[in-house]
């Protein structure tokens, strides 16, 4: 069970939120452009990282507002939470992995 | 040549108190080169192999794998084998399957403990009983034996499913495949290890891929935690960890990976005839001949890759479960599990080229590939070889992404494993 803390309710349980997925992927704003490839790319493609993964989460049983997660996909630790808009923050984990 | 399993040798090994079978497969050390690898000793791995030498001759192959054989998700699954999708792409592959299943026993002279004991998909709304007859009528169509059964047949089909009524999901009807089933997965991978290892095929545990040789675009070999490995072809076969292999190779994949966990209770006698499925309401259920019911449910919804998932998903499992099944109310656990599963946004696997010359893969099969098992290695078995995808394979491109040609199998994979 994760311990999410949102930033506007602070810590709750993970059966509050709905996960909203990879954080930080912008919508083209020369689509017209672009070729299918490209529009793969967006759409479908993903990091699908082993490690830190920066992704969306709402707080679906709360205040209803998303927020972005630095979360571990091995140890579920997360290192940092951080509102809709703000650069990824970079992480320094000390196990090195 | 490997030793024929049979009766006779049976008898003759119970006389010297079975001390003298011989090894099912050989533990060689990796040569420097072959002209094929396989990355990933899990069924769909080990399948592939077996094809490549048994198919196609092609004999000079390695199967690497990081830990120890089938000990991903091909031991992790709920083990139900059926061909009931929706599309005709599907259809045709997973049909394909199930056709290498019902003789793959004999083919690899191993007991994989195929047992065709049908598989009940139930409706639980007046839209659940629409969408399953469509379902029904368009497998009928591909050939496909599929039929519908209403309340009074289910209840009469599974005794002991809650078909009431007043019952907090009420049973409207289901779908019934009688050839669908389940078999014994850790067979599934031995045996095709045992064959493909009876044709010269090189089988390497503990050795994990820690990247890709790559030449002017084109795969080399790989790089291991055994040294490097050089190769004409490399067929990459690694389930929720395909994501981490592409990467090393370069480009990304639509895939997510996510835990899907199962559970067993405790064993006890012979109570549920058949497989059943809830789409609805969300669970599925089998018996084991050891007796401990097999139940499983959906992913968990975030990206992970520990083995392990989260209790919420349990506790949805578990009110379905007790509410279709109440005479499951008191049953205790034994134990409780997740493998790392590949989803593709819809639903179908990934097989076949990639940016990079002669790196292949083959993933994506997200929550349902144990029934794909022979399948699966077949079609892949014949992309590797012939360097084109196997009819049955060619839908499932990755370049569908691109083109737009998804199959979007949801409603049939979404669910069941």
């Amino acid at each position: 069970m994760l311990l999410i803390p949102c930033p506007f309710c602070g810590k709750r349980d993970e059966h509050e939120f709905t996960y909203a997925r990879e954080a930080h992927i912008a919508r083209p704003t020369n689509g017209e452009q672009m070729s299918d490839a490209e529009w793969a790319q967006y759409l479908f493609m993903r990091k699908n990282p082993k490690g830190v993964h920066y992704e969306r989460w709402m707080h679906a049983k709360g205040c209803r507002r998303y927020f972005n997660v630095a979360r571990d996909t091995v140890t579920h630790e997360i290192y940092a939470v951080y509102e809709m808009g703000q650069p990824a923050p970079a992480i320094e984990r000390e196990n090195g992995r | 040549m490997k030793q024929h399993y049979s009766i006779f040798t049976l008898a003759r090994n119970a006389v010297s108190y079975h001390e003298n079978w011989t090894e099912a497969w050989r533990s060689p050390d990796p040569k420097p080169a072959y002209d094929v690898i396989i990355v990933g000793g899990g069924g769909h791995g080990l399948a592939t192999a077996y094809y490549l030498a048994k198919e196609h001759g092609i004999t000079n192959v390695a199967v690497i794998e990081k830990g120890w054989l089938g000990g991903g998700n091909t031991g992790r699954n709920t083990t139900i084998v059926r061909s009931n999708y929706l599309w005709d792409e599907s259809a045709h592959l997973y049909e394909h399957s199930l056709k290498l299943w019902e003789g793959l026993s004999q083919d690899l002279n191993y007991n994989v403990m195929f047992s065709q004991r049908g598989l009940l998909s139930t409706a639980h709304t007046v839209h659940d009983m629409q969408a399953l007859r469509r379902r029904v009528y368009a497998i009928q169509l591909n050939g496909i034996d599929s039929e519908i059964l209403d309340r009074e047949q289910v209840a009469a089909y599974c005794p002991i499913l809650d078909c009431s009524p007043n019952a907090r999901y009420p049973v409207f009807g289901a779908s019934l495949q009688r050839r669908g089933g389940v078999a014994r997965h850790d067979a599934v991978a031995w045996g095709y290890a045992r064959g493909a290892d009876a044709r010269g095929i090189d089988i390497i545990q503990n050795c994990e891929v820690t990247g890709f040789k790559i030449e002017n675009g084109k795969v080399v070999g790989v790089e291991t935690t055994r040294g490097s490995i050089g190769a004409r072809k490399v067929g990459v076969v690694v389930a929720g960890h395909c994501g981490v292999l592409a990467g090393m190779a370069g480009f990304r994949l639509p895939i997510e990976s996510h835990p899907l966990q199962a559970m067993v209770s405790e064993p006890i006698k012979p109570v549920l005839n058949c497989v059943v499925m809830s789409g609805q309401v969300h669970v599925y259920v089998s018996q084991s001949d050891k007796g401990e019911l097999v139940f499983g449910a959906g992913i968990d919804t975030y990206n992970s890759y520990s083995q392990y998932g989260s209790p919420p998903v349990v506790e949805n499992m578990l009110n379905a479960l007790t509410e279709l099944f109440p005479i499951f109310g008191r049953l205790r656990f034994l134990r409780q599990w997740a493998g790392i599963v590949d989803t593709c946004p819809d639903a179908s696997p990934i097989i076949g080229k990639t940016p990079i010359e002669n790196l292949f893969f083959n993933c994506g099969w997200g929550t349902g590939g144990f029934k794909a098992t022979p399948g699966s290695g077949h079609v892949f078995a014949h992309t590797i070889a012939t360097g084109e995808p196997h009819k049955f394979a060619a839908p499932f491109a990755l370049e569908r992404f691109t083109t737009g040609y998804l199959i979007d199998e949801h409603g049939a994979a979404g669910v069941a494993h």
